[in-house]
């Protein structure tokens, strides 16, 4: 598997402030990865150092084989999605994305080809003054795909977009991926992220504090499955195989299985009369919050 | 040298739609078939070539006015796309930075040259359809004004880029913009006048003074257009008897003052981190 991207022992201070300190990552072909952490851990600095508008402190980084810094021929291979994209207002739709189109030296056709794909066609002449939140965001999109590039970074890529917008827009992703693209999606909503990423990067406070896929995550992190029963009419109220159920709103029970109590515990459960079964495993919120607390704790 | 044409469109494009272009065109053109059609008045027979009051009349209007416009125009130019988040995204293309402050200086010049050539042109056109006297000998003077306006716009585009890459705001630059301007064009010739009276011509020589007019690029600019015939009805003849300075050490003065704030810009946006 080939690297796109190598983040080797980076750390970037501004002054005084680190705000990263050692961090080490790298994105294979072809893969989504969630980078993640709360304001100010150092996400948009990663990304600024990948494209290049920023140098390393100490340490290495490299895109698509080259250094984005002393050389910007490898950001025409890139795209980028700012937080909070913005355009000249006075410009229409067409011709912000036929700008930056000559920029990267893309066909020009492209330009519908993207207007299209983003849903923006009829709204193309319309000055960008005239567009909603969530048509700007779009147009930002069109901008990242021109010349197709190979790795995409999308720095909070959804804020502003409606639920049915962003189905779309994870359906460009998973597209864009099977073409081979490389993404890095930067994100505070951590619940859409789940099954789209292939592999998580957790910051804080300018460290790297994990990084695997969810699922090994969710190994490390040891955090219970919770297990929600609802008993038929009549079933007693308790269960075997363990005294944590607790009842929640009068018919139903629920307990935090440890990894390797989940099993006998639904077997236990499947077992009695019940009428409902919820087993949720620990969301990336949850397992966010775990690893942000484990850090908080190694940090004092 | 592409990178730089589609920056320079876009500034282009944007001037046309933001009426800066129409704006600036008119208010050049107002202002110099006014003080065309009032300024030739009094001229009567005196033997001056109308066109020669214009040039006079015009390069004083000029020193006061393509300054200011040029500053308006430029001091925004870096400052202001990075507080409306429009540079972060510009500068993740594939481009080099001194490419983004010479493809704008190449579209706002354009804008500046535009402007000045039909706001005089529409001047000199209307004078010549008049009938004015003398007109043949006057065109090279009003062809200098041209040229000379133009590069004394360059020289504040090329100061304004500078403010715009040094300020953290854009009120910063801003404020810092008028400073420039009320420098070169009041404070200094008044300061520079000042100290002629008070020294009496002992300490400072004729050489001295050639080297302080060439310290302000709005002085070399009003050599250019007042020494030569017109000199004789502008106030500043004498002055100009008094500099030996020739047509291409004025020009090059001109010059150096685009070149040098120009590459100090590009200079010190390569070094930014953004």
């Amino acid at each position: 598997m080939t690297h796109r991207i190598e983040i080797n022992a980076v750390s970037k201070s501004f002054g005084a402030v680190q705000a990263v300190r050692d961090v080490s990552f790298s994105l294979a072909e072809g893969e989504i990865v969630a980078l993640v952490g709360h304001n100010g851990a150092g996400k948009t600095t990663l990304i600024k150092l990948m494209l290049g508008l920023i140098r390393p402190t100490s340490g290495t980084v490299r895109v698509l084989g080259g250094d984005p810094a002393a050389d910007p021929t490898v950001r025409a291979r890139l795209g980028y999605l700012p937080e909070n994209v913005s355009f000249n207002p006075a410009l229409t739709g067409r011709e912000t994305l036929s700008f930056y189109a000559a920029l990267k030296r893309a066909p020009s056709r492209q330009v519908a080809e993207l207007l299209d794909r983003v849903g923006l066609s009829a709204a193309a002449d319309r000055r960008v003054r005239t567009y909603s939140k969530g048509m700007r965001q779009r147009l930002g999109l069109a901008q990242a795909l021109i010349g197709a590039p190979q790795v995409l970074l999308l720095d909070e890529p959804t804020t502003g977009l409606d639920p049915a917008l962003r189905r779309d827009f994870y359906g460009f992703l998973d597209e864009l991926r099977a073409g081979g693209a490389t993404i890095l999606l930067s994100s505070h909503a951590l619940s859409e992220l789940e099954g789209r990423a292939d592999h998580i990067v957790i910051m804080g406070q300018g460290v790297k504090i994990a990084d695997g896929t969810l699922d090994a995550l969710r190994g490390i992190a040891r955090l219970p499955t919770r297990i929600r029963v609802r008993l038929a009419e009549g079933e007693k109220r308790r269960l075997d195989g363990g005294a944590g159920w607790r009842p929640v709103n009068g018919h139903m029970l629920e307990i935090d299985a440890a990894p390797e109590e989940k099993v006998a515990l639904l077997r236990a459960a499947v077992g009695a009369e019940i009428a409902d079964l919820d087993v949720t495993p620990p969301t990336l919120d949850e397992l966010y919050a775990h690893f942000q607390d484990r850090q908080r704790e190694a940090g004092r | 040298m592409r990178t730089i044409l589609v920056i320079a469109r876009k500034e282009i494009q944007e001037g046309l739609r933001n009426r800066w272009v129409l704006a600036t065109t008119l208010l050049l053109a107002t202002l110099a078939l006014t003080l065309t059609f009032l300024g030739s008045a009094p001229t009567g027979n005196v033997g001056a070539s109308a066109l020669d009051v214009v040039v006079v009349s015009l390069s004083s209007l000029s020193v006061f006015l393509v300054p200011l416009i040029a500053l308006l125009i430029s001091h925004d130019a870096i400052v202001g796309e990075a507080e409306r988040g429009t540079l972060l995204l510009l500068l993740s293309y594939p481009l080099a930075r001194w490419q983004v402050i010479v493809g704008k200086f190449v579209g706002h010049l354009a804008i500046l040259a535009f402007a000045t050539l039909v706001g005089y042109g529409a001047a000199a056109l209307a004078l010549a359809a008049t009938g004015g006297s003398g007109l043949a000998a006057g065109w090279p003077a009003f062809a200098r004004l041209i040229g000379s306006s133009v590069l004394l716009g360059a020289v504040f585009v090329a100061i304004g880029y500078l403010v715009s890459v040094l300020a953290g705001e854009r009120g910063t630059a801003g404020g810092i913009a008028v400073g420039v301007w009320l420098v070169f064009v009041l404070v200094y010739d008044t300061a520079l006048l000042g100290l002629l009276v008070a020294d009496q011509g002992r300490t400072v020589t004729a050489g001295l003074l050639d080297a302080l007019l060439l310290l302000n690029p709005t002085d070399a600019y009003r050599l250019v257009n007042l020494g030569g015939g017109a000199g004789a009805i502008s106030g500043m003849g004498g002055m100009a008897e008094v500099a030996s300075l020739g047509a291409p050490a004025l020009l090059a003065a001109l010059l150096l003052w685009t070149v040098l704030p120009l590459a100090a810009a590009m200079l010190v946006f390569s070094r930014r981190e953004a």
